[in-house]
């Protein structure tokens, strides 16, 4: 392997676990916020919208 | 951007196809458990009630303690069909939620994924959020005695946060003191035990709320079983190009 592909393939490399970790975080951002969204937040018109799917999917709900 | 506009129409997919199977089989398992259960809710009593004299005879169609009108039981078709679209939506995105949270997952685990592995991905997130947190609370009719809310959802949250680590760990982790400290976290919240009321005497029939246990975790069997597949067909692609590329696979200094 020469110096410029290993500098190369070192890049990609780089740029490449950048991307998964920002897609990643950002999936996790956006769904841990739904995820509080549908089955913790406590107003109450977001209680009983979410009201019969929060109890089938077993989150603790009132 | 081409890889997060990737992994979110996969979480997409899949939590629009998880929801909606989740939402068929709610209609006809525990929907109707439900609607069930609200007429043995304890609601605030009506004033009327309260002001009545004393030794007054009960309303003879009354057998228990009865919600007031209006309180969520539905009481007409337009009300009832309101409550199902808001329920359908609701089930939507958790379904997207969850997907999203085990997209990333299966990303940062850079392993190669097709709709079987996807499977198995899934069932580790039905044990996780489901099975996990119903081994100390059990899936909850409304009217069913509880402990306080904010404590059931920590203790919740802690119980399906330790079973996911713990799940994680045993299978990707080789170090073994990492595998033993993800499975004590995974242990640690029934080993504290899940807060229950001090009486556990709630209105609701315990034949009720024996079958809605078991559809809960059945239904999000399935729904987890969709959306772990449907993640796992979508992202093959994904992980797989990631994985191939020459760069990845040469750990620096192995040579």
């Amino acid at each position: 392997m020469t110096t410029r592909s290993m500098n190369t393939a070192a890049g990609s490399a780089t740029r490449s676990a950048a991307q998964t970790a920002v897609a990643a975080f950002a999936a996790i951002l956006l769904g841990s916020f739904l995820l509080y969204g549908v089955g913790f937040a406590q107003p109450q018109q977001i209680h009983d919208a979410a009201h019969d799917a929060r109890h089938s999917f077993a989150f603790p709900c009132h | 951007m081409d890889l997060i506009r990737r992994l979110f129409t996969a979480a997409l997919v899949a939590g629009v196809l998880s929801g909606t199977a989740a939402s068929v089989v709610q209609q006809a398992t525990t929907v109707p458990l439900i609607l069930e259960a609200e007429k043995y809710e304890v609601v605030t009593p009506p004033p009327a009630a309260s002001a009545a004299p004393a030794g007054a005879p009960a309303p003879s169609h009354q057998h228990g303690p009865v919600r007031e009108v209006g309180e969520g039981v539905p009481t007409s078709l337009d009300e009832a069909m309101q409550r199902i679209g808001l329920t359908i939506v609701a089930n939507l995105l958790t379904g997207v939620a969850y997907a999203l949270l085990l997209g990333a997952a299966i990303l940062l685990a850079g392993r190669p994924v097709d709709a079987r592995r996807g499977l198995v991905w899934g069932m580790g997130g039905f044990v996780a959020v489901s099975l996990a947190p119903a081994f100390g609370l059990a899936p909850e009719l409304p009217g069913m005695a509880g402990a306080e809310l904010e404590l059931r959802q920590l203790w919740w949250l802690s119980a399906a946060a330790g079973a996911g680590v713990g799940l994680t760990a045993l299978a990707f982790a080789r170090n073994r003191l990492v595998i033993a400290v993800a499975v004590l976290a995974a242990a640690l919240p029934h080993l504290i035990g899940a807060p229950h009321p001090e009486s556990a005497e709630g209105a609701v029939p315990p034949e009720l709320a024996a079958r809605f246990v078991t559809a809960s975790l059945g239904g999000a069997a399935l729904f987890w079983a969709i959306l772990g597949a449907t993640c796992g067909w979508l992202m093959s692609g994904l992980v797989r190009e990631t994985e191939s590329r020459p760069a990845l696979r040469v750990q620096p200094g192995a040579r």
